[in-house]
């Protein structure tokens, strides 16, 4: 267990240094020029070559990354290009907001998923598991802005029950007014509340068909205690690693939903920082999200493992 | 040997009417195709069937439902959202087909290469991979059609090099999540007899890779590519949606509905016509894709 820690955290750490590497190739094409950026219309040929200097614009590109590497490790991210303000202390108050929103749709969405899934296998064939497999295909198909605006039409402009835009003042918390979590939560679970729902209605089945589930309903157990306690458990697995692989498109999602609500998220600040071509912000954003990506396949390989003995963790 | 030529079109034109055959027999497949088959209508034909020029104002009717003279409404310039949505098929569809399929091309290429060398070469190349995949693919995207929006390419016009970069950006996202499904089927096929008689006889290696292992992926290579397409629609859309797609006065379905947002509660039919227009399209494609698997007994899967 140590081991495949130990193994798993390092392969993390490489993979994290590559993707810092390609992010950094990759913003360094963007703006062309730190120092022009920031002087902006007051820009003359002689202050941009003093700032560039100042800034060690001029060193070779190698060189200025791993002294930008070498901030990050020490927690310094550089920064930002429009007003000067510390990278680090934006994103801070940025990430929190956008954990709030992730943890509120997956806790909320996962378990109601799976109960639906639960539902439409036990009910199989039947008028309302024909309905929830339209559902599910048509949840799947639509991208998360069409399924965004569409529960705004449906639940702001017509009906009225919810706010169409979760801005928030800045500085408060987005918790003053719960409501607006809801709608950009729903959007962000769209997909894969219909994936999860899919898959734990297929496997259900599968395993309702099996001799062990058999088994125990002819020595007289109750088809509730049947469904619960044996076949459920075991048609779980899949639908963890579903999960698993719908993680970075979450991730993608949250910063079209943030973008849809107005949400004052990591998403939201990432495209005002290609907007603006803010080039410190937009690394130390990508490189979150990437960390955050991993990070969470970790974690989910962490619980597949605890629910599946026969999952030998190396 | 005048039939020759015939008989060629026809060895390749039974493969495809027997899919659609297959395909009608699924209830999925029966409403997935008619809905491809319109979308695919308008791509080629729609922008010639406009009622009025795309860009063409028409100020005092803005943010109008639909009504007679104009059959699906009005934006917020009043231009005709209905010859805006007709003109936008083409582009949206064709940079979909051709990210996908040069993602799948050059991801697959990749794969089998991999997955047939093995050792060191596959290592290194799958830790790439690996990396690549470790971005989150929205991400990815929005990276690299920032990044592309920065270049020039020569003696190209603006308005193509963006739909270029737009396949590019696709293309990228794609080439690690196909190369990893497609050396994962390579090692299996490449352990099986014909493959190990072939080597056997002597037959070079790209005879193997073409002739015997390339035509063994095929049942993974479709549903591949109905997974990737649907997906590819979602992302060109999305970087519409985020203006990071075509660039106005070209008329993008993803963009429409960014520009609609604040005119929705003025107007709910500028919001639901490109809405409804993306959706169609890509349930077509699920149907089809689902229609596809039932057809050939393919396991439902999981697109990434």
């Amino acid at each position: 267990m140590a081991r495949f820690f130990i193994v798993r955290i390092s392969l993390i750490l490489v993979t994290l240094l590559f993707v810092s590497a390609s992010i950094f190739a990759m913003t360094e094409t963007l703006s062309g020029d730190a120092a022009t950026a920031a002087l902006g219309q007051g820009k003359t040929d002689e202050n941009v070559e003093a700032l560039r200097k100042k800034l060690g614009l001029d060193d070779p590109p190698h060189v200025r990354y791993l002294n930008w590497l070498g901030g990050v490790v020490q927690g310094d991210f550089g920064n930002s290009l429009r007003d000067g303000q510390p990278v680090g202390g934006l994103v801070l108050a940025r990430l929190g907001n956008s954990m709030l929103l992730a943890a509120f749709a997956f806790g909320a969405g996962v378990p109601a998923a799976v109960a639906v899934g639960i539902w439409a296998a036990v009910k199989k064939d039947s008028l309302i598991d024909r309905l929830f497999s339209v559902f599910s295909l048509v949840a799947i198909s639509l991208p998360e802005f069409v399924t965004g605006v569409v529960l705004i039409i449906i639940f702001s402009t017509t009906l009225g029950w919810l706010p169409s835009s979760s801005l928030v003042q800045p500085g408060t918390s987005p918790l003053s007014r719960p409501e607006i979590l809801i709608l950009p939560a729903i959007t962000l679970m769209g997909v894969l509340f219909a994936y999860i729902m899919r898959m734990t209605r297929a496997n259900l089945i599968e395993e309702l068909d099996t001799n062990y589930v058999r088994t125990a309903t002819l020595k007289g157990l109750s088809y509730r205690r049947v469904v619960f306690r044996h076949a459920v458990p075991n048609a779980m697995l899949p639908t963890i690693s579903v999960i698993t692989i719908n993680i970075g498109w979450m991730l993608g999602g949250l910063i079209i939903v943030e973008s849809v609500f107005a949400y004052p998220g990591l998403g939201r600040l990432l495209l005002t920082s290609i907007e603006t071509r803010d080039t410190p912000l937009l690394q130390a954003l990508a490189l979150i999200l990437a960390a955050a990506y991993s990070i969470s396949n970790l974690i989910a390989d962490l619980s597949y493992a605890a629910l599946n003995p026969r999952v030998r963790l190396n | 040997m005048e039939a020759s030529k015939p008989i060629w079109i026809w060895r390749w034109a039974r493969p495809v009417r027997n899919e659609i055959a297959l395909l009608l027999r699924t209830p999925s497949g029966r409403i997935g195709l008619p809905l491809i088959a319109l979308h695919l209508f308008i791509a080629i034909v729609g922008p010639s069937l406009t009622p009025y020029p795309h860009t063409e104002f028409h100020l005092e009717n803005r943010l109008e439902g639909p009504s007679l003279e104009f059959l699906l409404g009005t934006d917020q310039f009043g231009r005709d959202l209905l010859s805006r949505i007709l003109s936008g098929a083409t582009s949206i569809i064709t940079m979909s087909v051709l990210g996908s399929t040069f993602g799948i091309a050059i991801g697959t290429a990749i794969g089998i290469a991999s997955g047939y060398k093995g050792g060191i070469v596959d290592e290194v190349v799958m830790r790439i991979m690996d990396g690549f995949m470790s971005f989150p693919g929205l991400l990815l995207a929005l990276l690299v059609a920032t990044m592309a929006r920065e270049l020039e390419i020569p003696l190209m016009s603006a308005q193509f090099e963006e739909k270029v970069f737009i396949v590019i950006t696709i293309a990228v996202v794609f080439i690690p999540r196909v190369a990893r499904v497609l050396r994962s089927a390579t090692l299996t096929i490449k352990e099986l007899e014909f493959v190990q008689s072939a080597r056997l006889r002597g037959e070079p290696g790209w005879y193997i890779v073409f002739r015997e292992i390339l035509p063994n992926t095929a049942p993974v290579l479709g549903v591949e590519a109905s997974v990737r397409l649907s997906y590819a629609i979602l992302l060109a859309s999305s970087l519409g949606f985020l203006g990071l797609g075509v660039q106005p006065p070209s008329p993008d379905w993803g963009r429409m509905i960014n520009e609609s947002r604040q005119f929705i509660t003025t107007s709910a039919t500028f919001t639901l016509v490109p809405a409804l227009a993306i959706a169609t399209l890509v349930i077509g494609i699920n149907l089809v894709a689902d229609g596809l698997r039932e057809a050939h007994q393919l396991p439902k899967e999981t697109p990434q």
